[in-house]
């Protein structure tokens, strides 16, 4: 039988459904889709979808598993390598890392691998075997690691460290865990109850969770070696918001991103007065940046009633840097792109303080810049003003300065991020380890993961040397 | 969760708790601050460490029943629990070299400024402070701050107690008198911030003020607290609370202080309705 050209479809919430709720928009395979899907795997010998995945996941093992029916088996195996696969099906960008190298889609649409993932996890979950199928691991353990941020890089370190014999603890500052997956992916996408539940089988593999402990502040990293821990990972992500650097950036309405998504997200400022925390939005909302978090942000406000909701960026679309199905969706859902447009000046009442609009500038495309994209070039005389309640500046932010700044003898490279080797996540300090965001800058959920993973295995050498096991 | 162990009225709409955090207390230097959560579904608030306890493990924290949150957290009583408290946030307050410092203090700053008095008190630093509130209801910690003060002044707006007027005119006086006043250390309402360092500017006195922007995460993530120094946008959970007086830009924090009033008054007044305690 030839192979399917195209991927199966993933059913999907109409957009005009959907920009009005906030349950999430990608309805997930049928046992009849899944079944569909997995008929189209190869089961190459040599896979190289494999080393697409920064967790490793045995792809077409656990394929070949959902082809044979036995859903169980098939959770069983992605998790050996990873804990967390209802997210990873829903948020990692799968077109760039596992099926950008899938066999499939050299002539074909590849195999929706992140689907058949996201599949997988939730008939675990909606059967209610997750517990049952809990990995036994031995009581005895080899030694205590402190990991600080219960986000992607940290669970996931978690995770491989639970796995391998270790009693792990994680502090957490914010009052929740999941990080990013919970403060700034927004419910539509990945639902908190799904975090939940996979944050919950760490604890079920016997992973320690404190929240409202600031590593650094709470309790110092030497103090931490002090109560016994034999190495630290510290993955402790986003910091300080770039802000757009133009003249108007304080008015209030003016958010990062990350401001804006965790009031709507962490403190579900979208039940505002029935939660205390608001969010003010009006009726016309402006993001500037064309990431993933911009989507977010486009999509969040049009849910929050905005009337006009604007993606303001300075390149063309091609070079947008969110996933194509996400800028697909926020389209659909009535998102207005208004591209090869910088913003110049933030206009506010200066008598209230609030934002009122924002004066911008038409760009083309010039010579590739630094980073390979075409430099965007303003074209004198094209500046025009938008009319708007609310500015959000999703342009990227800077490592969290908290821990660099309580740990002195901690190298910190020229962005503010703790310098690691990128193989084993080492620092400079010996016993501590780092990855994710807070190593690297900005970057996606499953990078940190890559991260929190290798990290967790040179951690495990480290201890075993030092400990004399091998 | 973090235990109530001891609570006071220490005016009609102030308040002192004392919570069990060991961590915090341990860790804590004077000028820094916690963020609390009473409950689900609650929001976060800084409030400034104003004690510690680090052998009972203690915090002191002393508040301003302004809003929702504090006048919920107002009705809590000694045993309840604070569902998430995190700390001690921010930078410990920067005195420099200065020998000569007067500590001004308006409002609830009164209990803010006590453990900066207490700390240069402790190394041997000549402190006056002067403490100033619309009337004597109002006014509290005056004991607490006089036996760690070499000089000590009060001020009432309407001169129900100590000296009619503004707290700014007494450290006029003294910045007249004493030239060897090195460091002014101002904790308060914004608008006394803003005299108090317009005044010492024109005395050419280094002048510290503990800001009180909007804060959500307060873990320099989301950059809510960010305030104008020096023409330079700094953030108020890393970098501050303190900052140089003679460089903020005042206006400019009201202004983004200001941001949710409507909604912060929509939320307290349909909480009061809720709360017999309240009314």
């Amino acid at each position: 039988m030839p192979i399917n050209p195209k991927k199966t479809d993933m059913p999907k919430q109409a957009p005009e459904a959907r920009v009005k709720n906030f349950t999430e928009v990608a309805l997930g395979y049928d046992e009849a889709d899944a079944l569909k899907e997995a008929a189209r795997c190869l089961q190459c010998k040599k896979p190289l979808c494999v080393d697409g995945c920064p967790v490793n996941i045995n792809i077409p093992a656990f394929i070949k598993l959902v082809g044979e029916k036995k859903y169980d088996e098939a959770a069983k195996k992605i998790k050996e390598t990873n804990s967390l696969p209802a997210v990873c099906g829903r948020v990692c960008p799968q077109e760039e890392q596992c099926e950008l190298k899938c066999i499939v889609g050299k002539k074909n649409e590849p195999v929706g691998i992140g689907r058949l993932e996201r599949f997988v996890a939730d008939a675990e979950m909606k059967a209610g075997n997750i517990e049952k199928n809990v990995v036994k691991l031995p009581e005895k353990k080899i030694a205590k690691v402190a990991i600080a941020g219960a986000g992607p890089a940290g669970l996931t370190c978690a995770g491989d460290l639970a796995r391998l014999g270790y009693e792990v603890t994680i502090y957490e500052s914010l009052h929740a865990t999941g990080g990013v997956l919970r403060y700034g992916i927004p419910q539509f996408r990945l639902p908190k109850e799904i975090l939940d539940i996979e944050v919950d089988y760490l604890r079920k593999l016997g992973v320690n969770i404190i929240v409202n402990v600031l590593v650094g502040k709470t309790i110092p990293i030497p103090e931490l070696f002090k109560q016994g821990f034999a190495a630290v990972f510290i993955g402790a992500g986003a910091g300080l918001p770039s802000f757009l650097g133009v003249p108007g950036e304080n008015f209030a309405g003016v958010y990062s991103a990350n401001e804006y998504l965790t009031r709507i997200n962490l403190m579900q400022a979208y039940k505002f007065p029935e939660t205390d925390t608001p969010v003010r939005i009006g009726n016309r909302v402006a993001v500037v940046g064309a990431g993933n978090v911009a989507m977010d942000a486009a999509r969040c406000s049009l849910r929050l009633g905005a009337k006009e909701v604007y993606i303001v960026y300075r390149r063309s679309e091609e070079e947008m840097p969110a996933r194509k199905e996400e800028i697909e969706n926020a389209v659909e859902e009535g998102v207005k792109l208004h591209l090869l447009t910088a913003p110049v000046e933030v206009l506010g009442d200066e008598k209230t303080g609030r934002v009122k609009g924002m004066k911008v500038i038409k760009c083309k495309l010039g010579e590739p810049d630094a980073s390979g994209r075409r430099r965007p070039v303003i074209i004198p005389g094209s500046e025009y003003v938008m009319d708007l309640d609310t500015v959000v500046s999703a342009i990227g932010q800077s490592p969290n300065p908290l821990i660099p700044q309580s740990m002195p003898e901690l190298k910190i490279g020229k962005w503010g991020n703790i310098v690691t080797n990128e193989e084993t996540g080492e620092t400079s300090v010996a016993g501590v380890y780092a990855g994710g965001d807070i190593a690297t800058g900005a970057a996606t959920v499953i990078a940190a993961m890559g991260a929190g993973k290798k990290a967790a295995a040179s951690m495990d050498k480290y201890i075993k040397n030092k400990l004399g096991i091998s | 969760m973090f235990k109530i162990l001891k609570k006071r009225d220490v005016s009609p709409s102030v308040k002192l708790i004392e919570v069990e955090a060991p961590l915090v207390a341990n860790s804590a230097k004077s000028g820094q601050f916690v963020v609390l959560r009473l409950k689900e579904g609650g929001e976060r608030i800084p409030l400034t460490i104003a004690d510690k306890n680090k052998a009972a493990g203690t915090l002191t924290i002393v508040f301003q029943v302004v809003g929702k949150t504090t006048q919920e957290l107002a009705t809590y009583k000694e045993g309840d629990f604070i569902k998430d408290l995190l700390g001690p946030l921010g930078k410990a307050t920067d005195f420099g070299s200065a020998k000569n410092i007067v500590c001004v203090a308006g409002g609830v700053g009164i209990a803010e400024i006590y453990p900066e008095v207490k700390e240069l008190h402790e190394d041997k630093k000549k402190v006056t402070t002067i403490i100033g509130a619309r009337n004597k209801s109002l006014l509290f910690f005056e004991d607490e701050l006089k036996t760690v003060s070499s000089a000590f002044y009060v001020t009432t707006d309407d001169g129900s107690y100590g000296r009619k007027g503004f707290v700014s005119e007494v450290l006029k006086e003294l910045l007249e008198k004493d030239k060897s006043i090195d460091l002014v250390v101002a904790v308060g309402p914004v608008i006394m911030m803003k005299v108090v360092s317009d005044l010492t500017k024109n005395y050419g006195v280094r002048t510290i003020v503990s800001l009180n922007p909007i804060m959500l995460d307060a873990t320099g993530m989301c950059g809510a607290c960010r305030v104008t120094v020096g023409g330079k946008t700094l953030f108020g959970c890393v970098d501050g609370p303190s900052f140089d007086g003679h460089q903020v830009d005042f206006g400019e924090l009201m202004k983004r202080l200001n941001q949710f009033k409507d909604e912060e008054k929509n939320s307290a007044e349909i909480y009061k309705l809720k709360c017999p305690e309240c009314r």
